[in-house]
């Protein structure tokens, strides 16, 4: 019989992509380009606040998007069709970007001449909360017809986010949806998140978000 | 926090990782088999214990980790009190409603609960 050994480990599974998502923030703070990933769950407005954020930057700041999906391109066809540059990350079967794959995103675009870029993640709660993409900011978007339970049911996701979007505000009156009870379970997880509600179709609470995003990117070139 | 009928392949690169670190302190400590590997993971994260062993089951084969059982050991989710400091262990199913039992402000800082480690394994 041979000797059992105990071996000591203590690695962090997940530091090969710590690291390189620290990278990612490290090249993007020399040419100062703000990168923020997007997550929410499929169908929430993701691609629709792109959409709307081109609009409301258009003359200000020079926006690049990086979409991924798991198979089609469709996202990324809206995108650069309003002359924004665009780059379509297929994820095959993944189910969130990680900083590996953010990196080949932005390999594929000159971001010294971006102020910020926007990483739409693959449309899921619970994976891309894990995963660090290499973002400065992380922003998430709920939908009204999602429900206001959800921070009860995906904690991570709402903790690791600067901002929550409450999209589809349009259809509050056609719902049970508690605002009032989302602000306090979010607030609950990560009291220094800032929630602010839009609805990407009739274009209400765009405005806030569009100053939030200024502010921020201001801010960043200011830090670095 | 079940996922359901959901079939997420989040397991498969966080196995990946998992195997890469064991075969490399295998290496170093020169064992020809590794018999049980043992995880602290956060009771935060959702990873399903029993795909992580069956992708490991998987992508070990032919290595010396082939065959190799995986502990896990799931870390609490604990919460410093922003008001009081005090800390306090938090559950998945009251994570929305949080208070603290000296104070009773909502809300606080996590401290654990996000762990990923490999911490040690036996081997031959």
């Amino acid at each position: 019989m041979e000797e059992i050994k105990l071996i000591e480990v203590k690695e962090e599974i997940l530091s090969d992509n710590i690291k390189q998502a620290e990278e990612v923030r490290g090249r993007l703070e020399k040419t100062k380009t703000m990168l923020l990933n997007l997550m929410s769950s499929p169908g929430s407005g993701k691609t629709s606040l792109i959409l709307r954020t081109i609009e409301g930057l258009r003359g200000s700041l020079r926006l690049g998007v990086i979409e991924a999906d798991i198979e089609s391109t469709v996202d990324a066809e809206k995108v650069s069709a309003r002359g924004i540059r665009a780059v379509q990350l297929r994820t095959g079967g993944f189910c969130h970007l990680d900083a590996a794959m953010v990196t080949r995103g932005i390999d594929a675009m000159n971001v010294s001449e971006l102020d910020l870029v926007i990483v739409e993640n693959v449309g899921n709660l619970v994976c891309p909360a894990e995963f660090d993409t290499g973002a400065h900011k992380n922003v998430m978007i709920l939908s009204v017809p999602e429900g206001d339970d959800k921070p009860l049911k995906y904690p991570l996701m709402f903790s690791v986010c600067d901002l929550l979007l409450v999209n589809k505000i349009d259809y509050l009156s056609l719902n049970d949806f508690d605002t009032a009870a989302l602000r306090k379970r979010t607030l609950a997880l990560n009291p220094r998140i800032t929630i602010l509600e839009v609805s990407c179709k009739t274009g209400a609470g765009i405005g806030s978000w569009i100053d939030w995003l200024k502010a921020e990117v201001a801010a960043f070139k200011r830090l670095r | 926090m079940s996922r359901g009928k959901n079939t997420d392949v989040h397991e498969l690169p966080i196995t990946e990782s998992i195997l890469k670190i064991v075969l490399k302190h295998a290496e170093m400590n020169g064992v020809r088999k590794v018999m049980t590997i043992h995880l602290e993971i956060g009771k935060l994260s959702d990873l399903e214990d029993d795909w992580i062993q069956r992708y490991f089951d998987y992508l070990s084969k032919g290595t010396a980790a082939e065959g190799a059982k995986l502990r896990i050991e799931r870390t609490p989710i604990m919460i410093r009190c922003n008001a009081c400091s005090a800390s306090y262990e938090a559950e998945i199913a009251n994570i929305g409603d949080l208070a603290c039992p000296a104070c009773g402000e909502k809300g606080g800082t996590l401290l654990t609960g996000r762990e990923y480690t490999v911490k040690e394994m036996e081997a031959q």
